[in-house]
C-alpha cells in the first residue's frame, strides 16, 4: 500500500503528463505482479465491490474523530470528497504496516465474512496503522469511490513503455471483464495473446468534434482545408442513444457499452439477432430506443437503463434497435485494419442476410457532394432526431481511442435560452469549497421557475466571482444548499428538451450547461418558461 | 445590555471610551494596528498605534508620511484613561495581539496569529482576558497542520531534487510574512535565494527594521539563466501565471499555504507541490489559543466563523460571530491574478487594486461591499 498510496501522491503532485508516466512506470517495477494488475484494474475502472456501507464507516470516523456529526457534514462541505474528509479528521497514526495492496484488497473483500463488530475493529486498526495519505487511498478503496486523475492511455503509455507490447495491444488486452485476482501479468504480456476471454470488446474508436463550440463555426473553405475532398468522406448521422459493441463468440453474446459495463442483460430483445449472427461478430453501433421507423428522444431510453426490472410495458413502451455503425470482426478474425469502406460492405451484407430487420440496421450514408451540401443537410440534424453529423475518411482503418485525422463528429448548435441563477451549492474535487454548482430558473409570470442544474462552462476566474457573489448574496440556507438573490443571467446550452412529470418547470433538459455569462443582462430580460416550452 | 468596551462599528473595531479603532478599514482618527496586512492595516487615517517591528513595513505600504506611534510587547499606552498594550500574536514579524483595558475589564483582539513558532516572528503569548475577538481563518478540523520542519525538509529537498534535474525552483507565499518565514528557514547551503520585487522591497523595510534577514537577490534581467536554476525564487502570490514567471522556464513551482491541506485547493492551484505551511492557527492551535486566555466571551471575526463559533458554544464557550472585512491574506491570489508585466518585476505588485476577495465566508456583508471596492492595496 505504501507504494500504491506514493503513487497516488505522485500523481497528484504534477501537471506534466510525462513526469505522471514516469511516477507509474517507477510503480509498475516496483511491485509484485499481483499489485501491478490490482492497479491497471483500479486505475481502468474496475473498483472493486463495495462490501462495507459508507454511511457505517462514516460513522466509525465520526466516533474516532470525536467530533459532532454536523462538523463532519461541513467538514464535508469544505473538502469535497469523502474518503479525503475521513482521512484529515482521524488522530494521526503511531503504526506503520507493511500490507501490500493485494493484501489489503483481499482483506477488504473478506469483510462481508465479518459481522458488524469484528468489521468496526478491523477498521479502527487498519486506520491506526496507515498514514494519512495511505488512509486517504485506503478509504477510497473501501468506500468504492476510486477515481484517478490520470486516463487510462497514461497508464497504457507506461505499461507499453516498459514492456514488449504496443499501447493498442495492451489496450485491447484490459479491455471487458477481467478479475485482477485470476487474469496475470505474465497473461497480459504473453506475446501472443494466448488468453481466450470470449466476452472481449475492442477499444472503442471515437471522435474528435471538427468544431470545438458554436462561437467557432467551419465555413465549407474551412472543410475543405481541414478534411480535403467531400468525396473521401463518408456521412452518416449522429445518433444520440447509448454507443455499443455486440459480440456473437462461440454460441455467447455480449453487449458492452462505452463505459465498458456489460449491458447484455439490459437489452433482451437483441439477443436473437445477436444469436443469429455468424459465429465470430463484433459490430459496433447506437443502441436506440426507435419505433415506426423512426428513433425516441434520449430520455426513453434513459428511463429504461435506469430500471433494475425490465417489465413487459416498458419494453413495449420504450422498444430497443440497434443501429450498426461498423463490423470489427467477421468469421472470428479482427478486421479493424480494413477500410471504411470495405468494412462497410461487410456490415452491409451481414444486415441483407439478417432475418431482423427491423431491430438490426444499419446507419444510413448521408448522399453528399460538397462540404456546402453537407452544411445544409447537417441543419436537419434535430428533425431526424440526431445530434449532428459523423465524417469518416472512407481508407480510414478503426483505430483505438480518441484519435485527430479519421473521425470527426460535427455537432448541430446547441439550444440555449438565458437564465436566473436562483441556488448555488459548494463543488466536488477541484471545487472544493467553492460554489460551482447552480439551479438556473426562467419566468413564469412574476416567478422564477428553476428548470436545470448546471456545473461547468465558466472560467475558474469566473467561478471566483459568482463563488464571492454567492456568499455576499445568500437568502437563505438548506443544508448545503444556498438560496442567492437572483440577478446573475447566464446563456445556458442544452442538447435537447423534453416534457417531465417529475420536475417543478414540467421539462427537463439533455445536457445543460453554462455557455456564457451574461453580464449585459438584467434578470427581467431572462427568457420564459413558456418561450423554453415552444422549444418541445 | 450595558455598552461593551469594544463594539463592531462599521469602520472596523471600535473603543468608545478610548476614541480609537482597532484596524479599522475606513479611515478614522485613531487606529491601533495589529499587523501590516492589507487587510488589517489600511491607509487614510490620521494616527497609527503599531508594534515597533512594524514600523518600516507600515510606512513603505501606508505611506512615509503617516503618523506612527510604535512601542514594544508589554508597554501600556494611555488614551483616554484606556490602557492599550500590545503583546505578540506570531503570525508574522511585528504582528501583535492588541489588549485594552478600562476599569478592570479586559479585552483581546488576536488580529491574525499562529500558536506554532516560525522562527522568525515572536512566538504567541495567550493574553488572559474577559473577551476575546479571535479570527478563525482554518477554523474547521479538517486543517491540522504538521511541524513546520517537517514542511521545510519537504521544501528543501525538493529544491535539490530540482537543481539535479536542472530546473529552476519558484516557491510563492504572501510577500510580507511567508516570503521571509520561508527565506529564514530553507538550506541555504543548497544555493542563492532569489526575491520578485515585491518581496525584496519588503525585505528591504524590514532590513530597515533592524531585521536581520539572510541574504537574498533581487532578480534582474542581468542575471544568467543557470544561476537562477540552481537557486530558488520567492514569488509573491500575485505574480503566479505572469509573465515575468514563465520567463524562468523550465522551473518547478511549489505554493505555501494552509489551503493545500486540502486536494481541491490544491489542484485549483495547479502548482507543481502545494505545501502546507500557514501563518495562521489550526483548529488545535485556535481552541487552545482561545482556551488559554481564560475569556468569558469570545467574537470570531474571520474565517469558517458560523461553524466554529457553533461548535465552540456546544463545548462550552460563549462564542459569537461577528462580520468584518477581515481575510485577505492567506487567500491573496486564490483568484487568477492579471498579467503583472515583466521585466525587473520592481514594484510589479503594486499595479493591483482591490483588496482581494475574502474565501474565508465573510457572510452579509454587502454593507461594506463599496467600501472594500474602493480600498485600494497600497503596497
Amino acid at each position: 500500500m505504501k507504494h500504491f498510496a506514493a503513487l497516488f501522491a505522485a500523481l497528484d503532485e504534477t501537471n506534466k503528463t510525462n513526469e505522471k508516466v514516469n511516477a507509474i512506470k517507477a510503480y509498475f517495477l516496483t511491485v509484485s505482479d499481483a499489485d501491478k494488475m490490482h492497479m491497471l484494474a483500479l486505475f481502468s475502472g474496475r473498483k472493486p465491490k463495495r462490501q462495507i456501507n459508507s454511511t457505517l464507516v462514516k460513522n466509525y470516523a465520526i466516533e474516532l474523530a470525536n467530533i459532532p456529526v454536523w462538523l463532519f457534514e461541513e467538514s464535508y462541505q469544505v473538502v469535497g470528497d469523502l474518503a479525503e474528509t475521513i482521512s484529515l479528521l482521524l488522530p494521526e497514526s503511531s503504526q506503520t504496516s507493511n500490507k501490500s495492496l493485494t493484501e489489503w484488497i483481499a482483506e477488504i473483500n473478506a469483510l462481508n465474512k465479518l459481522d458488524e463488530t469484528e468489521r468496526k475493529l478491523w477498521l479502527i486498526e487498519s486506520w491506526a496503522s496507515l498514514t494519512r495519505q495511505e488512509r486517504f487511498v485506503f478509504n477510497k478503496l473501501l468506500t468504492s469511490s476510486f477515481r484517478v486523475g490520470v486516463s487510462q492511455s497514461l497508464v497504457v503509455k507506461a505499461l507499453a513503455d516498459i514492456s514488449k507490447l504496443d499501447a493498442p495491444t495492451l489496450t485491447h488486452r484490459i479491455m471487458g471483464s477481467w478479475d485482477p485476482e485470476v487474469y496475470t501479468f505474465t497473461q497480459l504480456m504473453e506475446e501472443q495473446g494466448a488468453l481466450d476471454d470470449l466476452s472481449r470488446p475492442y477499444p472503442f474508436f471515437l471522435a474528435y468534434p471538427i468544431q470545438e463550440t458554436s462561437e467557432k463555426q467551419k465555413s465549407p473553405e474551412e472543410m475543405q482545408t481541414a478534411l480535403g475532398n467531400a468525396n473521401e468522406w463518408q456521412a452518416e448521422w449522429k445518433w444520440d442513444g447509448i454507443r455499443a459493441q455486440l459480440i456473437h463468440r462461440k454460441g455467447e453474446i455480449f453487449i458492452w457499452s462505452r463505459g465498458e459495463d456489460l449491458a447484455t442483460e439490459k437489452f433482451p430483445e437483441l439477443h436473437p439477432f445477436i444469436q443469429a449472427l455468424p459465429d465470430g461478430t463484433v459490430l459496433d453501433g447506437e443502441l436506440l430506443t426507435f419505433r415506426d421507423e423512426q428513433p425516441l428522444p434520449f430520455n426513453l431510453l434513459q428511463t429504461r437503463i435506469g430500471r433494475k426490472n425490465l417489465t413487459k410495458k416498458i419494453l413495449e413502451e420504450n422498444p430497443v434497435a440497434f443501429i450498426a455503425y461498423d463490423c470489427l470482426e467477421v468469421g472470428g478474425e479482427d478486421i479493424r485494419t480494413k477500410t471504411q469502406t470495405e468494412r462497410r460492405e461487410i456490415l452491409e451484407q451481414l444486415q441483407r442476410d439478417t432475418s431482423f430487420s427491423t431491430i438490426f440496421r444499419v446507419s444510413p450514408l448521408i448522399d453528399f457532394s460538397s462540404w456546402e451540401e453537407l452544411a445544409g443537410i447537417r441543419k436537419n440534424s434535430r428533425e431526424m432526431v440526431a445530434e449532428g453529423i459523423m465524417l469518416k475518411r472512407k481508407n480510414a482503418t478503426y483505430q483505438v481511442g480518441r484519435k485527430r485525422g479519421d473521425w470527426w463528429k460535427w455537432k448541430i448548435d446547441p439550444l440555449s435560452v438565458d437564465a436566473v441563477m436562483i441556488y448555488a451549492q459548494k463543488g466536488h474535487g477541484r471545487r472544493a469549497d467553492l460554489y460551482t454548482d447552480y439551479t438556473f430558473a426562467v419566468w413564469d409570470g412574476d416567478r422564477l421557475v428553476p428548470f436545470a442544474k448546471a456545473y461547468s462552462g465558466l472560467t475558474d476566474q469566473e467561478i471566483g466571482k459568482v463563488d464571492a457573489f454567492v456568499k455576499r448574496n445568500t437568502l437563505e440556507k438548506f443544508g448545503p444548499v444556498r438560496t442567492v438573490k437572483p440577478e446573475l443571467v447566464f446563456e445556458i446550452g442544452f442538447e435537447g428538451i423534453n416534457q417531465s412529470s417529475r420536475h417543478k418547470s414540467g421539462i427537463a433538459l439533455r445536457f445543460p450547461r453554462i455557455l456564457r455569462w451574461r453580464h449585459d443582462k438584467k434578470k427581467e430580460e431572462a427568457d420564459t418558461l413558456e418561450s423554453l416550452k415552444s422549444l418541445l | 445590555m450595558a455598552k461593551q468596551l469594544l463594539q463592531f462599528t462599521d469602520n472596523g473595531i471600535f473603543c468608545a471610551e478610548g476614541n480609537f479603532y482597532i484596524d479599522p478599514w475606513r479611515p478614522v482618527d485613531d487606529a491601533v494596528l495589529t499587523h501590516a496586512h492589507a487587510d488589517h492595516a489600511r491607509t487614510g487615517s490620521k494616527r497609527y498605534l503599531a508594534h515597533e517591528l512594524s514600523r518600516e513595513i507600515l510606512r513603505y505600504r501606508l505611506g512615509a508620511d503617516i503618523s506612527l506611534q510604535t512601542i514594544p510587547y508589554g508597554e501600556t499606552v494611555y488614551k483616554n484613561g484606556v490602557q492599550i498594550s500590545l503583546f505578540p500574536a506570531g503570525h508574522i514579524i511585528g504582528s501583535a495581539q492588541a489588549r485594552v483595558e478600562y476599569q478592570g475589564e479586559v479585552w483581546v483582539v488576536s488580529g491574525d496569529y499562529k500558536v506554532e513558532d516560525d522562527g522568525i516572528s515572536t512566538p504567541f503569548e495567550p493574553v488572559p482576558c474577559h473577551h476575546f475577538i479571535s479570527e478563525c481563518t482554518f477554523g474547521m478540523p479538517v486543517y491540522q497542520w504538521k511541524p513546520q520542519q517537517l514542511i521545510f525538509n519537504e521544501i528543501n529537498r525538493w529544491w535539490e531534487k530540482n537543481i539535479e534535474e536542472g530546473k529552476a525552483t519558484i516557491i510563492a507565499g504572501y510577500s510580507l510574512g511567508k516570503a521571509q518565514r520561508i527565506l529564514c528557514n530553507l538550506d541555504l547551503s543548497l544555493g542563492t535565494v532569489f526575491t520578485h520585487g515585491v518581496i525584496e522591497n519588503t525585505n528591504d523595510a524590514l532590513r530597515r527594521n533592524g531585521i536581520d534577514l539572510p541574504k537574498t537577490v533581487r532578480i534582474n534581467p542581468e542575471i544568467p539563466k543557470e544561476e537562477i536554476k540552481k537557486g530558488i525564487v520567492l514569488l509573491p502570490p500575485s505574480a503566479v501565471g505572469s509573465n515575468w514567471m514563465r520567463k524562468l522556464a523550465p522551473f518547478e513551482f511549489g505554493f505555501c499555504s494552509g489551503w493545500m491541506n486540502v486536494r481541491g485547493a490544491k489542484k485549483r492551484r495547479a502548482a507543481d507541490r502545494g505545501f502546507v505551511l500557514s501563518d495562521h492557527a489550526d483548529w488545535d492551535g485556535l481552541i487552545s489559543a482561545i482556551d488559554a486566555t481564560g475569556c468569558e466571551s469570545v467574537y470570531l471575526t474571520h474565517g469558517y466563523t458560523a461553524s466554529f463559533s457553533r461548535y465552540l458554544r456546544e463545548i462550552g464557550f460563549d462564542a459569537h460571530e461577528v462580520h468584518t472585512l477581515y481575510g485577505g491574506d492567506e487567500s491573496e491570489g486564490e483568484i487568477p491574478s492579471e498579467d503583472l508585466g515583466s521585466g525587473s518585476g520592481d514594484e510589479a505588485g503594486t499595479k493591483k487594486t482591490g483588496v482581494k476577495e475574502a474565501s474565508a465566508e465573510n457572510e452579509t456583508i454587502t454593507t461594506f461591499g463599496e467600501a472594500k471596492a474602493n480600498q485600494p492595496e497600497s503596497l
